[in-house]
């Protein structure tokens, strides 16, 4: 084999080699690997800190922390992979390499921006790094006042800056993605002939650029609640801290949409691509990602069900709730309809997919329990919410991340990556993932309460179970790191197209040049025309 | 985007018409019409705030994309005081202690 | 591949855009997308009004009347003045009047920094009468507490809305360079538009923030 050919014509990540080209790049393609090394640090910080959860919890005992340390731990960890890992993963990374790719743009609308948004992540990953190494945060990730702003005697304003502005490194890549789209396709490519990742995408930026200015202002008045004592959250003002609460989740909910939708973009690639066909009703899964985003904006209520928010906002968010549901309804019994009679092909970034298929429908059913404003009450703050969500975020918008990282990981660095241990490593991380999150559900259906460092005994054989699970999952993302990173080197060189998927990022070389395509492609077909391509072919 | 080139008269009466609306704005908070002064002060506002977005920022003259574009922002800023003031307004409505 | 664009070279052009209107285009409705994000932002302050505003009237009728409305109402027809001349600079960019443009984002510069200097002046004011919130606070009774909120929210608006007049004031002196070094023409003058835009939002900010701040009732 000729594993160690250098692939010798020109492409983005050979054409210069020094720092400041790096540093200084405009490339889409570039600034989506500086985005992938940064997202990977914070995702194995926030996973440090998920294995101190772990372990503390192994024993009923507090044994390792005290209270308060443990608070700052679980803290750290929803902060730096809710706002640094799993917002900006899939658009960051994947997105940025791919949203020009797929549309047959030259770059995207802004290159300078994009590059500022890389820039303003790190500085905001800093801020927060640096309250960290200062001695930490223990508001959990949510800031909630009274607490943030009047007990609290930790970093909350160091912490509090690094969020805001690294959100506004996601407004200006969600600004960035819908200028390009809306301006930037190739002649021929129009809306309905758009790979539904980008469609995914799209709404994924609505999202950033309607919501994320909220919870900035929010986290804005709670820093200058704390400094200044401009008392707008304030209850012994008259003030009210539930006011904060609808600040926060009008963006933090639909956040969990700017974490899950890029995922549910990818695997609509992934299935089309494994099961060489087109994805069944289309135009229900690209409106379905639009209706997701709107309709995500209508629930937020249901974060609030147990503080003083009138009841009858609760029964009108409740009924809201069921109502985003059928969108996601949609895009998954669509999927399933793809499968039918697709020629499936069994390779890793397909193992994703069906990981992530299994792992979202017990996620997303999950939240249809907690929708319910009865049984809401019971299940509140306990392990059943922990595990809804890690099911739905680290099942649903990590399974995706990775497939999607395997699907173009050719493309990104023109290797191929080693297929045996992929696979190994995928079903090593769904086995984990189960180990890990299904006994808290069990956990929290008997009424563990999350954010606790004790517990009782008869809780302990679970809470094994789920830090046994934990341990696997843990060595399952770090296989990944390995051979991927090996692949660099010595991995078989890919070739343009080694799935025959569809799609314009496949037409040009691996890896791209700069200015993506030789010549702007003209698009004449439907996505996924797999049909069409199978009898060329032939 | 339009290229549209509007006449320095155009700029010059709408102007005029929002200065006369701002003496409207103040001359109306002397008259006690209960609630209604700030249903008046914001109709003067949002009049006011249209002329700006309609000639001032050329939306008049613009392509259908950048209409949208408006009244999205307004769309999801009427949702964000909507669904929390249906939370304040509607405390009590159903009769659930203190909730 | 659309490559017959005689005007595709000028040399404002961005290598990824095919023509200059393509980029003039993204560039405009770039501008417009931010200003959703800022429309947004400022939604989180005004919801905070509102919900006050409705639990405390007395107080917000009480508050206001500190506010000094003549001043309120000097600043208005300052930024609105200086709207006209900002939609004037654009027109003198879209004419190809160099000198026009650079006239009047001077006099648009000019009028930011009266705006802002007026605000100092009752900045300063609240400062002597003890309307700050926190520790210094006084007010009458019955309103010693909640008038804070009222004051919090006052400075908070008022604060973000001169932040973004002093980042204004940044964009129109980037733009006076550009336009004194005769960069900007008829063919080419993006970055004056979408400065307008920002400028001209500021200013409708502050139509909204004049009457629900100083003008809750004089009657």
């Amino acid at each position: 084999m000729d594993t160690a050919t250098a692939p010798t014509q020109t492409n983005y990540i050979n054409v210069a080699h020094t720092a400041k080209s790096w540093l200084l790049t405009r490339d889409h393609k570039r600034i989506a690997l500086l985005y992938l090394i940064s997202v990977s640090v914070f995702f194995m910080i926030g996973g440090l800190f998920a294995l101190l959860i772990r372990l503390e919890l192994l024993t009923p005992a507090g044994d390792l922390f005290e209270a308060e340390t443990y608070n700052k731990v679980f803290t750290m960890h929803g902060v730096a992979m809710v706002f640094f890992f799993l917002i900006p993963a899939i658009p960051a990374t994947l997105g940025n390499f791919l949203v020009p790719l797929m549309i047959g743009a030259k770059d995207l609308a802004f290159p300078r921006i994009n590059l500022l948004s890389w820039y303003v992540y790190v500085l905001g990953g800093l801020f927060t790094l640096a309250a960290v190494i200062g001695g930490g945060v223990d508001t959990g990730w949510t800031f909630y006042t009274p607490y943030s702003t009047a007990a609290s005697n930790t970093h909350v304003i160091l912490t509090g800056l690094g969020v805001f502005i690294s959100g506004f490194s996601s407004i200006l890549t969600g600004f960035n993605f819908i200028v390009t789209i809306h301006k930037m396709r190739a002649p021929g490519m129009t809306w309905f002939r758009l790979p539904l990742f980008v469609w995914a995408s799209y709404a994924t930026s609505l999202i950033a650029i309607l919501g994320t200015p909220v919870v900035a202002i929010a986290i804005v008045l709670v820093a200058l609640e704390r400094t200044l004592h401009i008392g707008v959250f304030d209850p012994t003002l008259g003030g009210d801290p539930v006011l904060y609460q609808h600040l926060f989740w009008f963006y933090s909910h639909p956040a969990v949409y700017v974490m899950v939708l890029p995922a549910m973009g990818v695997i609509s690639e992934l299935i089309a691509a494994f099961t060489r066909k087109e994805i069944f009703g289309y135009k229900f899964v690209a409106f379905s990602s639009l209706a997701i985003a709107v309709i995500g904006f209508f629930v937020w209520g249901h974060h609030m069900y147990v503080s003083s928010q009138s009841a009858f906002a609760g029964l009108v968010f409740s009924f809201l709730t069921y109502l985003v549901a059928v969108p996601s309804a949609v895009k998954v019994f669509n999927w399933t309809a793809t499968l039918y009679r697709g020629s499936i092909s069994y390779q890793a970034p397909m193992l994703y997919a069906f990981g992530f298929l299994g792992l979202f429908l017990i996620g997303g059913l999950t939240g249809l329990f907690l929708g319910a404003l009865g049984l809401d009450v019971h299940v509140h703050d306990t392990y059943f919410v922990v595990a809804h969500f890690h099911y739905v975020m680290v099942g649903g918008t990590i399974m995706a991340y990775l497939g999607g990282l395997h699907y173009w990981w050719p493309k990104m660095t023109g290797r191929l990556y080693n297929e045996g241990w992929a696979k190994f490593a995928a079903l090593m991380i769904f086995v984990g993932f189960n180990l890990t999150f299904f006994p808290q559900f069990l956990l929290g259906y008997m009424g563990m309460p999350r954010r606790y460092h004790m517990y009782p005994e008869e809780w302990q054989v679970l809470n094994v179970l789920s830090t046994a699970g934990a341990t696997i999952l843990g060595v399952g993302y770090f296989i990944p790191t390995i051979y991927l990173l090996w692949s660099l080197k010595k991995g078989e060189v890919a070739g343009d197209n080694p799935w025959g998927a569809t799609g314009l990022e496949w037409q040009t070389q691996s890896p791209p040049v700069t200015e993506n395509f030789p010549v702007t492609p003209v698009v004449t077909e439907p996505a996924y025309a797999y049909a069409h391509q199978e009898k060329r072919f032939a | 985007m339009s290229d549209h080139v509007a006449s320095r008269g155009l700029y010059v009466a709408i102007f005029l018409a929002l200065m006369v609306l701002t003496a409207m704005t103040v001359a109306v908070t002397y008259i006690d019409m209960g609630n209604a002064n700030l249903f008046v002060a914001m109709g003067i506002a949002v009049t006011k705030a249209t002329l700006v977005v309609l000639f001032f920022m050329h939306v008049f003259w613009s392509d259908r994309l950048i209409k949208v574009t408006v009244v999205t922002s307004l769309v999801f800023l009427v949702i964000l005081f909507a669904f929390t003031l249906n939370d304040y307004l509607g405390r009590g409505a159903l009769g659930v202690a203190g909730r | 591949m659309p490559n017959g664009h005689a005007a595709a070279h000028h040399e404002a052009l961005q290598h990824h855009f095919d023509s200059l209107q393509q980029q003039k285009d993204a560039s405009t409705f770039g501008m417009w997308v931010f200003l959703v994000t800022e429309v947004l932002f400022f939604g989180g302050l005004f919801m905070a009004y509102i919900l006050y505003r409705t639990w405390y009237p007395d107080v917000w009728l009480a508050a206001s009347h500190h506010l000094d409305v003549t001043l309120g109402a000097f600043n208005t027809a300052v930024l609105i003045l200086s709207s006209l001349t900002m939609a004037l600079a654009v027109h003198a960019a879209q004419t190809g009047n160099k000198n026009g443009t650079a006239l009047f984002l001077v006099l648009t510069m000019v009028l930011g920094v009266v705006f802002l200097g007026v605000k100092v002046v009752e900045y300063s004011d609240k400062f002597t009468h003890h309307l700050v919130p926190g520790p210094t606070f006084q007010f009458d009774a019955p309103y010693q507490r909640t008038a804070q909120i009222f004051f919090s929210i006052y400075f908070a608006m008022t604060g973000m809305h001169a932040l973004h007049m002093v980042i204004g004031e940044g964009i129109m002196l980037y733009l006076l360079v550009g336009a004194l070094k005769g960069r900007f023409s008829a063919a080419y003058y993006t970055p004056v538009e979408i400065g307008g835009l920002y400028w001209h939002f500021v200013d409708i900010i502050w139509i909204f923030l004049f009457p629900l701040l100083y003008l809750v009732g004089h009657h």
